[in-house]
Parts: C-alpha cells; sequence; structure tokens
C-alpha cells in the first residue's frame, strides 16, 4: 500500500514499517540534489519534525516525519549518491520507520488524490 | 505589485521549455534542461543566456568630444575611462560618499559614444545618477535586446553570424553588423568562459537566438546556471555580495580602481567618498570578501553566519552567496570575513558548526582569449 502527503512524500506501508521517499514531482522541483542528511537509525520522531535535510543546486528543503514512530533504517546509498533520487523518486528511498499507530496511515492520500493534489 | 516584466525572448524560451522566475521585476528563464546539465555545457560547449533585463544605457558628451562623457562619467566611477580606447571595455563601480558600491557596471567605448551595461535592479537608481551629470546625454536603450554566449564554442558560434567576432580580443567591446541590424558585440561575461555578449535590438533578437541556437553546440541556458557559473568564476553579484555597506577593497575589487585613479595617481580621487574608497585601499581593508569551501557535501548559503571556530558565540563574518559548484564538484561560497582570517572557519548550518576553508577565488581558472 502506497501512501503521500500533501508535502510530497510517499509512504510504502508493510505491517507497522513504513518506507518513505519524496515523490518523482517533488524531486523535479527541487532540480538536482547534491546532498543529502539522513537521520540516526533508532531515533523517535514525532509527526511534523524535521528528519531529512535535502540541498538541491537551487535550494535546500527538508522532509518532515509524515507520522510518529521510530527509524529502523536509512538508504546510506543516497549520501554518496543524490542524484538517485532525481533518477528515479520512487525508488529511492530515504528512511525506514516504524509506526507508533498504524492508523493514522489511513489519514492520508491515495495515488489519485495525491495526482489530483498535483494536477497531473 | 505590477506584473513583471518580459524580454522580447520571452516566447521563444516558452517554446524551448523554460521554467520560468521573478528576477528584478522580470520574468526571467531560471533553467531549460536542468542548473547542472546547463552548467557543465556552458564550461564544454557553448551555452546562450538572456540577459536583456539588464539596463543598457548610452552617454554621449553634448560637445561631441567623447573625452568630455569619459570625465563626466569619471565623476562617479573611479575607473580609468579617459583612458578608454575605442572598442575596449572596462569594468567599473558607483561608488556612494561613505565608499559603498551602489552598483558595478561594465562601460565600452565605441567612438564617440559610451555603453554602459548596469544591473537589472539598479537601472533605475543609475539612470537617476548620471542625469545629474551636466554635459552629456543619456539614453536608456530599452529597445534592444542583450544576449550572452559563453563557452569555449562561443567564438566558433558567433562567427558563423558575425565573422569579425573571431578577431576580437577578452574586452574588447564594438558595433558590428548582423542582417541589416546594428549589433554590439563585447568579448566578455559572467561565467569565467570566453564569451560575448551582443546587443540586438528587440525587434531582430528572436531570430538572432534561433540562428545562434541552430548552430551544433549552442543551447539555451537560465539564471541558475549563470549564478553557479560566476560564483565558480568568483565574480561578485551585486545586491548579495556587493552593496552600499562594502567598499571596492572589501570586496576584493581594488584592480577596478586603477593607479591613475588614487593617491598620488594623475586623476586621484574626484569621485563620491573617495577619500575612504583610496585611504582604505593604501591601508588595506578591516574585512574582505573570500572564497569559502565548506567540508563536505552541504551548501552553505546566503546568510549563514561564520564563526572563529567551532565554540565561538559571535560570528566574524556573513556568508554573501553559496551553492554547489557543478564543475569543481563540492559546495563554494563567498563571503565577508576579516581580512586577517585565514585557514578555516565555521558555519553555523541547521544548528551544528561544519568547518569551511578560507580560499583564494576564484574557484575555476578562467579561460579568456586574451
Amino acid at each position: 500500500m502506497i501512501k503521500y502527503t500533501e508535502t510530497h512524500e510517499w509512504l510504502a506501508a508493510d505491517g507497522s514499517e513504513v518506507t518513505v521517499g519524496i515523490t518523482q514531482f517533488a524531486a523535479d522541483e527541487l532540480g538536482e540534489i547534491v546532498f543529502i542528511e539522513l537521520p540516526e537509525v533508532g531515533a523517535d520522531v514525532t509527526a511534523g519534525t524535521e528528519v531529512v535535510v535535502i540541498e538541491s543546486v537551487k535550494a535546500a528543503s527538508e522532509i518532515m516525519a509524515p507520522v510518529a514512530g521510530t527509524v529502523t533504517a536509512v538508504n546510506e546509498e543516497l549520501v554518496d549518491n543524490p542524484g538517485l533520487v532525481n533518477e528515479d523518486a520512487t525508488a529511492a528511498w530515504f528512511f525506514r520507520m516504524t509506526v507508533a499507530d498504524p492508523g493514522v496511515l489511513d489519514g492520508l492520500l491515495d495515488e489519485d488524490a495525491y495526482r489530483a493534489r498535483i494536477g497531473a | 505589485m505590477s506584473s513583471p516584466k518580459t524580454t522580447s525572448l520571452h516566447g521563444l524560451h516558452a517554446e524551448t521549455g523554460a521554467k520560468f522566475v521573478e528576477f528584478a521585476g522580470w520574468e526571467l528563464p531560471v533553467q531549460f534542461a536542468g542548473v547542472m546539465p546547463e552548467h557543465l555545457h556552458t564550461r564544454a560547449h557553448a551555452s546562450l543566456f538572456d540577459v536583456s533585463h539588464m539596463g543598457q544605457v548610452l552617454v554621449t558628451a553634448d560637445s561631441g568630444d567623447p573625452s568630455d562623457a569619459a570625465a563626466a562619467l569619471e565623476t562617479l566611477i573611479p575607473a580609468d575611462l579617459i583612458g578608454l580606447a575605442d572598442g575596449r571595455q572596462r569594468y567599473g563601480l558607483f561608488t556612494d560618499e561613505r565608499g559603498g558600491i551602489l552598483d558595478d557596471l561594465m562601460v565600452s567605448r565605441h567612438g564617440d559614444r559610451y555603453l554602459l551595461v548596469v544591473n537589472a535592479a539598479r537601472t533605475e537608481h543609475d539612470l537617476g545618477w548620471l542625469r545629474q551629470l551636466r554635459g552629456v546625454a543619456v539614453d536608456h536603450r530599452t529597445d534592444r535586446a542583450l544576449l550572452a554566449l559563453q563557452g569555449p564554442e562561443a567564438e566558433r558560434a558567433l562567427a558563423t553570424l558575425i565573422p569579425e567576432a573571431a578577431q576580437m580580443r577578452f574586452m574588447d567591446s564594438r558595433p558590428l553588423e548582423w542582417a541589416g541590424h546594428e549589433v554590439w558585440v563585447s568579448r566578455s561575461g559572467y561565467t569565467g568562459e570566453d564569451g560575448f555578449e551582443i546587443s540586438v535590438p528587440n525587434d531582430a533578437a528572436e531570430q538572432f537566438a534561433r540562428a545562434l541556437l541552430a548552430v551544433d553546440g549552442v543551447l539555451p541556458a537560465g539564471l541558475g546556471a549563470r549564478d553557479s557559473l560566476r560564483l565558480e568564476a568568483g565574480m561578485p553579484l551585486y545586491g548579495h555580495d556587493l552593496s552600499t555597506d562594502v567598499t571596492p577593497a572589501q570586496g576584493g575589487l581594488g584592480w577596478a580602481v586603477p593607479k591613475v585613479r588614487r593617491l598620488d595617481g594623475a586623476r586621484e580621487g574626484g569621485f563620491p567618498g573617495a577619500d575612504v574608497v583610496l585611504a582604505e585601499l593604501r591601508d588595506g581593508p578591516a574585512r574582505v570578501r573570500r572564497g569559502l569551501r565548506p567540508e563536505g557535501r552541504a551548501p552553505i548559503r546566503e546568510g549563514v553566519a561564520l564563526y572563529a571556530d567551532d565554540a565561538a558565540t559571535e560570528p566574524i563574518g556573513t556568508v554573501t552567496s553559496g551553492s554547489f559548484g557543478p564543475s569543481v564538484g563540492h559546495p563554494i561560497a563567498m563571503g565577508m570575513l576579516p581580512a586577517e582570517i585565514g585557514g578555516t572557519v565555521h558555519a553555523e548550518l541547521r544548528g551544528r558548526r561544519v568547518p569551511v576553508a578560507v580560499v583564494d577565488l576564484p574557484f575555476i581558472t578562467p579561460s579568456y582569449k586574451r
């Protein structure tokens, strides 16, 4: 099950764990990404707090934790090669986290709703 | 807020896939294929930039004697304009009474006319300043577009349309002809590459740009790449690295104030703020624009505070421009720092202190055709 946020993150849920990335739309808007800072594995995050920093040639951006939970894994490959996000944003995951309350995922956008949001 | 002005190439930009941004009251392309590929293409081949937002101003002496116009301009600009030969161009600065920089500009001499190219956001100010001069006519040429063709293949590309361009040297500037139109060609630019800036009548600009884009190796580029190119070349941007709070010496632009206008020069002073500017050039400035190279891959951007070490509580300087340098492959920046500072300083980035090496500008070796 893939869900989307209003702020252009995608969440792939597998039981109580979700994998988080940014959408291709967001990657295209940011332009060439040159730097990514990932959270620490084991970090407890609350929804809406900054967990990832993304710098493109144009500007700095960030990913806010879409839900509350604990970071279980990060994609270190992106640190060495941030351009992977521009190449294929749906494959370039940033981090995985457990979700304290899986029910909150139901409140996020499904693919149709996200497409409508970006006018695609 | 009124709607932004558009250049005579706006339709062509839209057709060639531009993403637009508002800049200094103009709607201009920020990118086409992307900042990174456009930047790298410019250093390897040639890119065409629309810089029609910049002010093009002709200054002519009422007397008909060009040295009268040069002398009048020298009362505002601490450059050697009386000594500027026909067909040559110089970089200059407008200074204020405190020695601060009001704008930076290029001045070319075409016979008895002086062509000034000034920053878009400063054009109205500069026109007001120039119109205070006595004995000269000031003509703001809004009927002309300005294109920059930059990169190692610029000469070959421009010569297909204007063969005489190939004979020009760096900082030559001449009125030439293309397809029956008078075009003003300068061999200079804002990228650190060989290249040209070409002033074309508005009604011929699109045809001219299409002819250049049809040449193998020439692609369009936007303001994003222009900014990263000039940053790598160590060139300051007015309103960011330069302002009325920055003097020529502090801006690292002492070279733009020649000996003849300095203390004990034949035409010493005679421009706004000369006492401050010349004393500081003699004694050395207390702070100066420096190159910065942050450790790691995170860019430091304009406004980021700089500290002497990772524990200091009082900043010693500020980043004035910063981004990722596509050709050098790491983040680069410029900032204002105390003149005695070297080695490593620390930037405050998202609550952490990042070590930043203080380095000489530019970050790349320019390749001008001298």
